[in-house]
């Protein structure tokens, strides 16, 4: 059996603060296969978006990583001083963040951004640079590349400056690329072209993504595999018809039901009372357990680990019973 | 619902205040807050802590004049720092010196801030003709440095006001020529700072209720655009003092049967080639720049500890 | 009484609105460049009928926030007016009564961090209608109807002593819910309410709305580009476009057979989460920008069957089945039904 391209292994994340520490993300491990797309999907405060943050190595001080480990391509990279993560970013490691506006420098033009990134991380010479940056802008469906390289950045629309934020990072041929909530600040009809985009570009690179945001249409659409993170942890995790369809942890239920839908009319959307706790106070045992209709005794004491349910896996007692693992 | 389960009271909210706890931490600004409170003490009970009071004119006697501080020969325990050149006790002069510059700047600054921030919140709120009549007013004075401001509306003053009155109103003029000058800076910040609120949606709501709009721009958007001001009030109350300094320096402010730290440094630098001006100068120049310099970093404490991408 | 409750609550008659943002006048004379005008919305008709939800659906730039300000009084409109239960908004009347008038048209707003003063207590936040309007009689009875709406949102009455910073996204938007019920309205205008929030908080919220709307018997117009949401809430929809209508149906008339084409794409591009396997068929362009619109027809640089007159002349709302579609091409009978 191949090697993951990422292995997660019971990853911390803590922030220390005035109050005391907390646990942004506590005891998370997950692995991405060669050119797979993995969703990690959660509401606010879940904790998704410092898990990329984390493995990219870009983690806001004071926050910073408790425990676990984090291993991409057979490599630790957790310990790494920020010099020798510097190589791995950008090369290996792609980021696409959430803002188009902010993501890139204002100041500079565009085709001297991606032709600073493309000679960082290849090598190559300044013509064999831009030429490669322009075949890129093409490729990412920038109409008339060469005029438009020498752009600004607020000289292109929202789902404009998206496309060229993909290019950047997949620029240097990434092996993976950690994509935070790409689509969120565009239009309804951008968002689709984009989703495609990034889609049909990982499948002909053979890029893996790690696909974080709270729209789970766009992970029903787009991963193979999806997480679903609740208070810092992952409550499920499997193969993305199976969680989608047949949702085996009672938040993930929760979540789905909630959706509105088309084609169903409902007169109420079911809901799930209450609202994710704070990071100060997490509850014991099992996170979900105040807000949860299935909740029992075991749940309010321990905190359950992901244990094997149908194709995926679930943090849920309601399965270990099924399993017959008594405590 | 017991008393004390209640929402805290302010000054245990204060105490918790991630203010406070900033406050603590920096060893620097402890220290310029317990010079600043020493020197106001000083100022307060000068009445009480001076030996002798120097605007006396009949306790004066001239045979006493420029003597050396006490622990000099020559020197008297009576006249703890000496005396100057009208036989004054420099401490006494010092202390009461320190409560004029104090009255005047915070007196400066507290006009200052009244007329900033109601021009200011009305240039903001009101916008139009009105923002552009008060922002261009502002933009010409900025053009001018303060002290020459502060010179031009001392001038007016005195020519305006009989001779015989001037020594008894020189006050109420430095303090208006001092606020004059550094008004500006309160309304451009405060203007500024309702131009966002202005845009906010709490605002918007409030119109869509039919709350009248100056009731809106006091109630609402008023208290939420005066962060800044106490920083600048802050800042500039060590502009005032030394405005006020300079301008009695220079025999422009105060009169010298009033004397503040300012005259005394030009009463002291008449000496400056005897060696009398080590206790007639120096000790005045000591407490004023002490007082500027722990009101300052006062102010650059709060400055930072208001900015949240520091904390 | 009878008359009223037959005619529409809100009827929206050939509004438009237009900003200047034009350039300042020195540049304007030193760079030889005209006025800049951005039409915003350019000729918008509807009707709300009482106990409905209205919902307008659209892109960014569309002009769906625009109408909902423009309604509710925050801008006056360039052309075009506004009536509310019969009486137009903008004409002049004596203030008492124009007040009286206004105060059944309430907003919640999309922003749950910015729609409440960060320096009030909410109690005060939410008392404020009652105090403008004098609908209590003295504190002890402000204080009362302030907690009893609080229990309306399902906030308990202790909460009226915190400040908005210590509340969620989807608790504040309760208390702007509250703020708005305070001045008991026919009528609530709702810029995209749950487009901020989570998605269980949304379900919550929404659900919430719906109650309210059952027990107090309102109106809503609802603005959202979430199709979904709209799907859930609303009985009627109007699809905007650079500031005009497109579409106009019943909900289940517009998602079972929507005709215009932009009605079209903006259907195909909801998400499938029953995996259905339907392939979403992203259309090319960008939403042109609303300064600068296309002639004729406004969506015809994206449109698969524009022909020269979508490209001249610029099409009205007709009816077309049970909807109302303004296009040359539903009109002449060139677009293909769509099962």
């Amino acid at each position: 059996m191949p090697e993951p391209l990422l292995a997660v292994e019971h990853l911390s994340v803590e922030i220390p603060t005035r109050r005391g520490v907390l646990a942004a993300i506590d005891d998370v491990s997950f692995a991405i296969e060669p050119g797979e797309v993995l969703g990690v999907v959660g509401e606010s405060g879940a904790g998704k978006s410092i898990t990329g943050a984390a493995i990219i190595g870009l983690l806001d001080p004071p926050s910073r990583i408790a425990g676990g480990r984090i291993v991409f391509a057979g490599r630790r990279i957790d310990d790494l001083s920020d010099a020798a993560m510097r190589p791995l970013r950008g090369k290996e490691i792609g980021a696409i963040f959430q803002d188009p506006l902010t993501s890139l420098n204002p100041l500079y033009t565009v085709g001297r951004q991606l032709v600073e990134t493309i000679r960082v991380h290849l090598g190559l010479d300044r013509s064999a640079a831009r030429r490669r940056a322009l075949a890129l802008l093409q490729d990412v469906g920038i109409p008339a590349p060469e005029q438009r390289i020498d752009h600004y950045p607020h000289q292109f629309s929202g789902g404009m400056r998206q496309r060229i934020v993909i290019a950047l990072a997949l620029a240097a041929n990434p092996r993976l690329v950690i994509a935070d909530e790409p689509t969120t600040a565009l239009d309804v009809s951008i968002q689709a072209q984009i989703i495609a985009l990034l889609k049909r570009l990982t499948r002909e690179h053979g890029t893996a993504v790690m696909l974080v945001t709270h729209d789970m249409g766009v992970i029903a659409e787009t991963a193979d595999r999806v997480a679903v993170m609740y208070a810092g942890r992952i409550v499920e995790i499997g193969p993305v018809r199976a969680v989608v369809k047949e949702p085996r942890h009672p938040y993930t239920v929760g979540l789905m039901g909630a959706i509105p839908a088309l084609g169903l009319r409902r007169e109420r959307l079911p809901q799930i009372d209450g609202a994710m706790p704070p990071l100060s106070a997490i509850p014991s045992g099992c996170a979900f357990h105040p807000r949860c209709p299935k909740v029992f005794a075991r749940c309010r004491g321990e905190r359950p680990e992901l244990l094997p349910v149908g194709s995926g896996a679930a943090a849920c007692w309601l399965h270990a019973e099924a399993l017959g693992k008594r405590p | 619902m017991a008393p004390d389960e209640a929402a805290p009271g302010a000054l245990r909210r204060l105490a918790d205040s991630d203010l406070f706890w900033s406050f603590r931490r920096s060893p620097v600004t402890v220290v310029a807050a317990v010079v600043t409170v020493l020197l106001l003490l000083g100022a307060a009970l000068a009445p009480v802590l001076a030996p002798h009071d120097p605007y006396d004119l009949a306790s004066l006697d001239l045979l006493q004049a420029r003597d050396p501080p006490a622990w000099e020969a020559g020197g008297d325990w009576s006249f703890p720092l000496g005396t100057d050149d009208q036989g004054r006790d420099v401490l006494s002069s010092i202390l009461y010196g320190l409560r004029l510059s104090l009255l005047v700047g915070v007196s400066a600054v507290l006009l200052a801030l009244a007329l900033g921030v109601g021009l200011g919140l009305l240039a903001g709120y009101a916008g139009g003709w009105i923002d552009t009549l008060i922002m261009r007013i502002a933009d010409v004075q900025l053009s001018f440095p303060a002290i020459l401001v502060a010179l031009l509306v001392d001038g007016v003053a005195r020519s305006l006001l009989p001779h015989d009155r001037q020594d008894q109103t020189a006050v109420y003029v430095v303090v208006l020529a001092i606020a004059s000058s550094i008004w500006v800076q309160f309304a451009r910040t405060v203007r500024g700072s309702t131009l966002v609120e202005r845009a906010k949606e709490y605002v918007q709501a409030a119109r869509i209720i039919g709350v009248h709009p100056a009731a809106i721009a006091w109630r609402h958007v008023l208290p939420n655009a005066m962060g800044p001001v106490l920083v600048i009030a802050t800042i500039n109350l060590a502009i005032a003092i030394l405005t006020e300094a300079s301008l009695s320096f220079l025999g422009l402010g105060l009169p010298v049967t009033q004397p503040s730290l300012g005259t005394l440094i030009r009463i002291g630098d008449n000496y400056i080639f005897s060696g009398e001006w080590r206790w007639m100068l120096l000790y005045p120049a000591i407490a004023l720049a002490s007082l500027t310099l722990a009101v300052n970093l006062l102010g650059d404490w709060l400055r930072d500890a208001f900015n949240p991408k520091l904390r | 009484m009878t008359q009223e409750a037959e005619a529409p609550l809100l009827r929206v008659e050939g509004l438009a609105r237009h900003f200047d943002v034009s350039p300042p006048l020195l540049n304007r004379l030193l760079e030889r460049r005209g006025r800049v005008l951005l039409k915003a919305v350019d000729g918008v008709d509807f009707a709300v009928r009482r106990g409905e939800t209205f919902a307008l659906v659209g892109e960014s730039g569309c002009g769906k926030s625009t109408v909902a300000r423009v309604i509710v009084g925050l801008h006056a409109p360039t052309r075009g007016r506004v009536l509310f239960a019969g009486t137009d908004l903008a004409r002049p009347a004596p203030s008492a009564e124009r007040r009286r008038l206004r105060r059944r048209l309430q907003m919640i707003f999309q922003d749950p961090y910015a729609s409440l003063n960060p320096r009030w207590r909410v109690r005060d936040i939410v008392a404020e209608p009652l105090r403008t309007h004098g609908l209590c009689d003295g504190e002890g009875a402000v204080r009362a109807r302030v907690d009893e709406l609080l229990g309306e949102v399902r906030l308990a009455a202790a909460d009226g002593d915190k400040y908005p910073h210590e509340f969620s996204g989807g608790q504040r938007q309760r208390i702007s819910i509250a703020r708005a019920l305070a001045a008991t309205p026919d009528f609530l205008v709702c810029d995209e309410p749950t487009s901020a929030l989570d998605v269980s908080v949304q379900a919550q919220i929404l659900n919430l709305m719906k109650d309210l709307q059952r027990e107090l018997g309102l109106t809503y117009l609802f603005i959202s580009h979430n199709l979904a949401v709209v799907y859930h809430v609303s009985t009627m929809v109007g699809v905007m476009y650079l500031g005009r209508l497109v579409e106009l149906a019943a909900t289940a008339d517009l998602f079972a057979a929507p005709r215009h084409p932009y009605t079209r794409l903006l259907l195909a591009t909801v998400p499938d989460l029953a995996l259905s396997g339907r392939a979403r068929a992203p259309l090319a362009g960008e939403v042109p920008s609303p300064i600068d619109p296309p002639a004729g027809c406004a969506f015809h640089p994206r449109c698969a069957y524009a022909n020269d007159r979508c490209r001249r002349e610029r099409p009205e709302l007709r009816q077309a089945g049970r909807s109302r579609v303004a296009c040359h091409a539903v009109e002449e009978g060139r677009l293909p039904a769509e099962g």
